[in-house]
């Protein structure tokens, strides 16, 4: 096993290192089956994850085989028992999961949509999040929690939520954001060998994007950002699937001869500053793209550091390119407008360099 | 139980609307018209159908994602709806809410609710509204849920306040015997989920939900008991969704085709139709001009939908309060 703290992007092309191209759900799901192969106390509990049953033997069928397929076959190789189907009772089975965390298993939780964290927020903030400090010390929570967030696939107001900081808020929970499939397989084994309750959170819109997975049984240390992409006119800092949008965004400032920088934040609590105030130290400029709402946001709390902490390197305010202060609207118009786009990046990046 | 000459009408334009409005609603997904996720109900009609048979714009319902059949059956217009759906200015929610979103406040119908349970207590609030106001005689609560959702915390909460209370609520829960792909018999420890209304204090009914007579008597008796200031009842109406759980599922992944053969017989529409025109209630001549006027009305719906225009932008930053000192725009 490796530990990948490298601030460069793998890709095509990585020098030495094998792999393949791979889409995000298979990674997702083929690193679930590495964890659950190599750590027999690792089983995963959450709504139809084993996707029915037979009426007749009583058998799982794996007809939906979770939420986006993400456990699709599992349940024939570990049976019920460790892919353990749950009722609609997301504070129940959070807490059950805490329990079982106390007591020494390591649950995976597949929450669905991020939305639903707050029938079990409970759950995850009083007992999960804060068993250990409370206990002085006595007792750890190793347990996972993974839900899908973000806009854009016409689910509307109650399952389109990218509440990042709602759980970075909370002390004692770990949240991680891959943003591709690379960063999904290295964060998720990650986070389920790790002692500590971690959320990771999936936006929907990376699920089927492919991208280049080494073969080697690897994690990322949790707490670190990387480049994507390096340049010196201006930093862009993305999380899950803004770092995608930054990416789009840098291409198209290349087009107008601005060379943009472009950070993959990973982990958000802890989150890497020493990432951020590097690239900004060199750049001198810099635009945080988030798709949660700007209030209290990640996009808020990483300028705040950078505020603090680069001031006398900037050569102009800090900007964000974030939701409104909405909820996500239905009609895909206003979904679209909802999100940040790379057009938007574009825009206030080459505001901010006085390049119209 | 006595039924009127219009109310057996009513019920069956009811029904029968609800019926093609699902059909047409997944005709139109299919086009590509619909701008999300889509949860139809036909196989449902006789639950929302015989307990809104009992109810007026006064009283309130709470509803769940599979809510088109409740919004029909408390009146909400069908256009609107449509035109809801497909995300458009004249929706019923000015195309901000969707199809799992859609809410008429003048017709006592408090939400679709894409959060499973959520909608539940809704129910017990406008209850005790009623209570707090002492026109309980004229606004109860009635909360329509399904069988995944009683697995809910919120559900029992909610019962235990109703009862507590004594407030005017009707739990109806929609058994329709899966929640997504997992069956009712894997997640609900109980043969029949009525029977825990017993642990709460109410009555707990298993009612027939393929049969909209069934499902009005008792849904009659409980809502004259809610009136009567005698507090809250638990309907379980146990029925069936002939489609998958949204509108791209193949049930038939997770369903037996005898088991779906078994419901298709008992159909609430034939079932009604065999009923009103055998005991000559009403004439077959009558079942077939609601059904002609209910297609023009589809029709006429997709229409208005199709041609109607697109919200402003701007609606994505209104309504989010009443009134807010410093309204925020997405940070460009
Ligand atoms: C709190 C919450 N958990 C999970 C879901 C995902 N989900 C949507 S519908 C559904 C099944 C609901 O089953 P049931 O209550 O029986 O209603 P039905 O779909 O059969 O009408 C689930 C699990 C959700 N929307 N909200
Ligand atoms: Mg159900």
């Amino acid at each position: 096993m490796t530990t990948h703290n490298k601030i460069d992007p793998l890709g095509p092309g990585y020098e030495g290192v094998a792999g393949k191209e791979l889409r995000f759900r298979d990674v997702f799901r083929d690193t679930l089956r590495a964890e659950m192969n190599r750590d027999q106390d690792v089983f995963l509990m959450g709504e139809d994850i084993s996707g029915g049953f037979d009426r007749d033997t009583k058998e799982p069928l794996d007809a939906w085989g979770g939420p986006f397929a993400a456990t699709k076959g599992l349940v024939q190789e570990f049976g019920p028992e460790r892919i353990r189907d749950a009722p609609i009772s997301e504070a129940g089975f959070v807490g059950a999961a805490v329990g079982a965390a106390l007591t020494g298993l390591r649950p995976v939780v597949d929450l669905m949509y991020f939305d639903f964290v707050t029938v079990a927020y409970d759950q995850l903030l009083s007992n999960a999040a804060k068993s250990r400090y409370m206990f002085g010390g006595q007792t750890r929570v190793p347990m996972t929690l993974f839900a899908r967030s973000g806009a854009g696939t016409g689910h509307a107001a109650q399952h389109s939520e990218s509440f990042y900081s709602m759980l970075a808020h909370i002390p004692g929970l770990k949240v991680v954001v891959p943003s591709d499939p690379y960063s999904v397989k290295g964060l998720l084994a990650a986070a389920i060998r790790d002692d500590d309750p971690v959320f990771l959170v999936n936006d929907k819109k990376l699920i089927n994007l492919t991208g280049f997975v080494p073969d080697e049984d690897y994690v990322i240390e949790l707490g670190k950002g990387r480049y994507m992409q390096r340049g010196d006119d201006v930093t862009l800092v993305g999380m899950s699937y803004t770092s995608v949008v930054c990416e789009q965004a840098a291409v198209q400032l290349a087009d107008a001869g601005i060379n943009a920088e472009v950070i993959d934040m990973m982990s958000l609590s802890p989150f890497d500053e020493d990432i951020l105030l590097e690239s900004v130290q060199k750049t001198n400029n810099v635009v945080i793209v988030d798709e949660d709402t700007p209030r209290a946001s990640m996009a808020s709390e990483f300028a705040a550091v950078i505020a603090d902490k680069a001031f006398d390197h900037l050569d102009a305010p800090v900007k964000r390119v974030t939701g409104p202060h909405s909820p996500v609207p239905y009609n895909k118009g206003l979904e679209n407008a909802f999100m940040p786009q790379p057009e938007d990046v574009v825009g206030t990046v080459r505001n901010m360099l006085g390049r119209d | 139980m006595e039924i009127s000459k219009e109310k057996l009408e009513w019920m069956y334009t009811t029904m029968y609307r609800i019926r093609r409005f699902e059909e047409t609603m997944l005709e139109q997904t299919f086009k590509g018209n619909s701008m999300g996720v889509t949860h139809p109900s036909d196989g449902q009609e006789a639950p929302p159908t015989g307990v809104c048979a009992h109810l007026t714009d006064k009283d309130w319902i709470g509803s769940t994602h599979r809510g088109h059949g409740h919004c029909i059956a408390k009146g909400l217009d069908t256009h609107a709806m449509m035109a809801e759906i497909m995300g458009r200015a004249t929706g019923q929610c000015g195309g901000k809410g969707g199809s799992m979103h859609i809410a008429d406040f003048s017709k006592g119908m408090l939400g679709a609710n894409a959060i499973v349970g959520a909608s539940i207590p809704l129910a017990v609030g406008a209850a005790l509204t009623a209570k707090y106001k002492g026109i309980e005689n004229e606004s109860v609560g009635v909360s329509f849920f399904g069988d995944g959702a009683s697995s809910q915390g919120v559900l029992h909460e909610s019962m235990n306040l109703a009862s507590v209370w004594k407030l005017p609520v009707i739990f109806a829960c929609e058994n329709n015997g899966y929640a997504e792909a997992t069956p009712a018999w894997y997640s609900v420890s109980a043969e029949d989920i009525a029977s825990r209304a017993d642990g709460y204090g109410m009555p707990g009914v298993v009612v027939d939900g393929m049969d909209v007579f069934e499902v009005y008597e008792a849904a009659g008796e409980a809502i004259a008991r809610a009136r009567a200031g005698e507090g809250p009842t638990f309907l379980e109406l146990k029925t069936y969704r002939y489609h998958g759980h949204f509108h791209a599922d193949d049930p038939k992944k997770y369903r037996k085709p005898d088991e779906e053969e078994h419901y298709h017989e008992r159909d609430a529409l034939k079932n009604f139709e065999k009923r009103v025109t055998g005991q000559k209630l009403m004439s077959a001549k009558k079942l077939k001009s609601i059904r002609d006027s209910i297609e023009q009305e589809m029709l006429d719906a997709v229409e208005f939908a199709l041609e109607s225009p697109m919200p402003d932008v701007e609606a994505l930053y209104s309504d989010v309060y009443v009134n807010y000192s410093n309204p925020i725009f997405g940070l460009r």
